[in-house]
């Protein structure tokens, strides 16, 4: 094979390469850049995170969790998780007086599942206290659903199973 | 000549689908390049937005939330591209998700909108497509058809850059 169409090709497989080892990055290791840069607090170690994939291969389970969606009405309405209850924004007071009242008859060792979905991970402004509270509520078997980006694009877009309305 | 051509067309083309599907951004069933749904809005003043009075403007449509800090943070950059770019046919439109009405009276008193700020509905949301994340944001052209759809955070300037191709192109 001539050399000149060699080197070409091997440039943009370079290229396709670089492409999906960036993509990888970002998807993979997202998590751990982010928690690292964070307090003792806060986010969860990533035992007490779950992932989409996860959540969605244990609520086929004989061992589901209690999901509780701790995000705005307006996308819980579109679209949530099927079986989740709705609590709504845990940034409010009110919100998270709703969050106690509903755990407190709970069990502690419940595998409890939150989730919210607004915003990027980051920006995420209900999860924080969600997860705060129920920890200090003594909840042991306590996760937080992993959503990078939004409930949009890594639930719904993800092919996950998604239930409608109130 | 033209088979090393070939191939290197193929693999580039290869590279560039991987990275742009790894980085695609929109979501929901109302793609780009579809009509902007025809639905009626209400403002914040208790005006009624006729969509077929912004046919012939560039229409930003921004779902935010005042309780959104990344939402937040962007409102002042689109008060500063209506001032900008109004008087040539630029218009926003700010749709809120779960704000109380108080709150957003006081939030765009603060930060000064100077664009029509709607209450959202999962009606409005489903009429876009599912608004299932925020900030999202629609671009419509002069032809009343979705351009572009962001989920999260607006890149500005590539913003900037489309608002000034529409409004030349006429689309």
């Amino acid at each position: 094979m001539p050399m000149k169409p060699l080197v070409i090709c091997l440039a943009a497989a370079a290229v396709l390469v670089a492409s999906v080892a960036g993509a990888q990055r970002e998807n993979k290791d997202g998590v751990t850049a982010r928690t690292q840069s964070q307090s003792s607090e806060w986010p969860p170690s990533s035992r007490e995170l779950i992932r989409p994939e996860e959540l969605a291969k244990a609520l086929q389970s004989s061992a589901k969790p209690i999901v509780f969606n701790v995000g705005p009405r307006l996308i819980y309405v579109q679209a949530h998780i099927p079986g989740a209850e709705y609590i709504g924004p845990t940034s409010s007071p009110q919100g998270l007086e709703k969050l106690r009242a509903r755990a407190a008859s709970l069990p502690r060792d419940s595998f409890l599942v939150i989730y919210c979905g607004c915003c990027p991970w980051e920006h995420c402004p209900n999860v924080r206290p969600a997860y705060t509270e129920l920890r200090q509520m003594g909840f042991t078997r306590l996760k937080v659903l992993y959503i990078a980006n939004s409930f949009g694009s890594d639930w719904v877009e993800k092919g996950y199973p998604t239930a409608k309305g109130e | 000549m033209k088979r090393k051509a070939a191939i290197f067309v193929a693999v580039a083309g290869l590279a560039a689908a991987f990275y742009l599907s790894s980085h695609r951004r929109f979501v929901g069933n109302r793609p780009a390049d579809s009509p902007a749904p025809a639905i009626a809005l209400t403002d914040l003043s208790g005006q009624t937005i006729d969509p077929a009075s912004y046919r012939g403007k560039v229409v930003l449509i921004n779902f935010w939330a005042a309780w959104c800090t990344p939402c937040r943070e962007e409102i002042p950059q689109f008060v500063a591209l209506q001032e900008k770019y109004g008087a040539r046919g630029f218009q926003a439109v700010g749709i809120s998700m779960d704000d109380p009405e108080g709150t957003l009276r006081d939030f765009c008193r603060e930060y000064g909108v100077n664009y029509p700020i709607v209450v959202g509905s999962q009606k409005i949301a489903e009429a876009f497509g599912g608004v299932l994340g925020l900030p999202t944001t629609f671009l419509v052209g002069r032809d009343g058809r979705i351009h572009a759809k962001q989920v999260g955070a607006t890149d500005f300037p590539k913003l900037e850059r489309e608002v000034t191709a529409l409004l030349q192109s006429g689309h």
